[in-house]
């Protein structure tokens, strides 16, 4: 993509040929929120244009997993690689560009900022990422017929559907062509039609992109969209299918 | 439903007479479709013949001859072979989950194990599901929906359960 401006994706390493193994990977992770503790030793990988489904009932851990291999929160103990480099041992600010690079992310409701049109949320990546205002809105806008939102850019959040404003999520969470996409329960507050359809979208993208993909869910039907599944429970990972990465 | 691996794993629970096997087999599996006695009998000659079962020598009382079966190594292979191995997860396995489940406990056999493999079957059958209403004509995308919904209810059902077990376990093992 050259939306004009500065490069949108800078820092970001070419693909190499073939799948990356352990593209991101978090190794006996441990993570306790005072006396209690999340996670006890989660270890799973992901390897690069992968899906993964990351399952388990609640309060089993995995969104803070998922925070742990995103950089969001810091392990207490273990250690979380991407791209072959150790992730968690960086500082905030490094840990904060690399949020901003190289990870999108989507969650559940709630994440558009209400006063901002929809296409500014879309935006708002490139815009932080340090590219102009109008090639960075004319970007978000290429996103808007992709995902079926045409007509909807100068609308503000509370002026969408639910899935419509699932889909502008989407597109933020896309738009800087991140190399691994975060979603928590990215259905979670939808229809099953407007979910089969944000799933639909979210995982073409991602396939379109070589995106990899760590998709929290505790439902089925949206793990079934990835390549594979793991399952936390108690804080541990347990790998229900296939051959890791 | 596999009637005589689950009787089978009744009689490994301990030797019974088949009047003892319908019994138990109607309480835990069959309260909607209880077993004849000439299935049963049929189904204990059946496995005695295979080598999974031996009958003991007739037992004279007040009422007709009487037998009572005890199960061979052979037998117990089979039993443990079949709940470990998932289910082909199709619509309306509920019988044959519910059965696997109830006899795992009662054995003192892993029963998490079991809904794990289960559960990783379900979803492989759900990802080609999933894919083919991608790419299917749209009636292919409705009968892939249906049955997408009803493998997603049977999920509902192993996590239910999955979260049980102790209590289960209790339950069946009395």
């Amino acid at each position: 993509m050259s939306a004009g401006g500065a490069p949108v994706t800078a820092g970001r390493p070419a693909l190499v040929a073939g799948k990356q193994k352990r593209f991101i990977e978090a190794r006996g992770v441990v993570k306790s929120f005072g006396p209690t503790p999340a996670l006890r030793g989660a270890t799973v990988g992901a390897g690069q244009g992968e899906i993964l489904a990351v399952m388990g009932p609640s309060g089993s851990g995995k969104s803070t997993l998922l925070h742990c291999l995103a950089g969001i929160l810091a392990p207490d103990q273990g250690e979380v690689w991407f791209g072959g480099r150790r992730l968690d041992t960086l500082g905030d600010d490094r840990r904060s560009e690399l949020r901003r690079k190289q990870f999108g992310f989507v969650f559940q409701s709630g994440q558009l900022v209400p006063e901002l049109t929809a296409e500014e949320n879309v935006a708002m990546p490139l815009l932080l990422g340090g590219v102009r205002r109008a090639p960075a809105l004319a970007e978000a806008r290429t996103w808007f017929g992709r995902l079926g939102l045409d007509g909807l850019e100068r609308r503000r959040s509370g002026q969408l559907s639910g899935g419509q404003a699932q889909r502008v999520a989407l597109a933020r969470g896309l738009v800087a062509r991140p190399e691994v996409l975060f979603a928590d329960e990215p259905t979670g507050s939808l229809d099953s039609v407007s979910g089969e359809l944000v799933m639909d979208l979210l995982t073409a993208a991602a396939r379109e992109h070589g995106t990899t993909v760590i998709l929290v869910t505790h439902e089925a039907m949206v793990a079934a969209y990835a390549d594979r599944e793991v399952i936390v429970r108690d804080g541990r990972v347990s790998s229900l299918t296939g051959a890791e990465p | 439903m596999s009637v005589p691996l689950t009787l089978l794993g009744l009689l490994e629970r301990e030797p019974s007479h088949g009047y003892d096997l319908k019994r138990d087999y109607d309480a835990y599996f069959g309260r909607s479709r209880p077993l004849r006695y000439s299935q049963v009998y049929a189904t204990l000659s059946r496995l005695a013949r295979d080598g999974k079962a031996i009958a003991g020598p007739a037992e004279q009382g007040a009422g007709p001859e009487r037998r009572r079966y005890v199960i061979t190594d052979s037998g117990v292979a089979d039993v443990e072979r079949w709940l470990s191995e998932p289910a082909p997860p199709e619509p309306d396995l509920n019988s044959e989950l519910f059965a696997k489940v109830v006899l795992a406990l009662m054995l003192g056999r892993s029963a998490g194990s079991y809904l794990d493999i289960q559960r990783a079957a379900h979803l492989r059958r759900m990802r080609e599901l999933t894919e083919l209403k991608k790419h299917g004509d749209p009636l292919d995308v409705l009968l892939a929906g249906h049955a997408l919904y009803r493998l997603e209810a049977d999920l509902r059902w192993i996590d239910h359960t999955a979260a049980r077990l102790d209590l289960l376990a209790r339950v069946v093992r009395g």
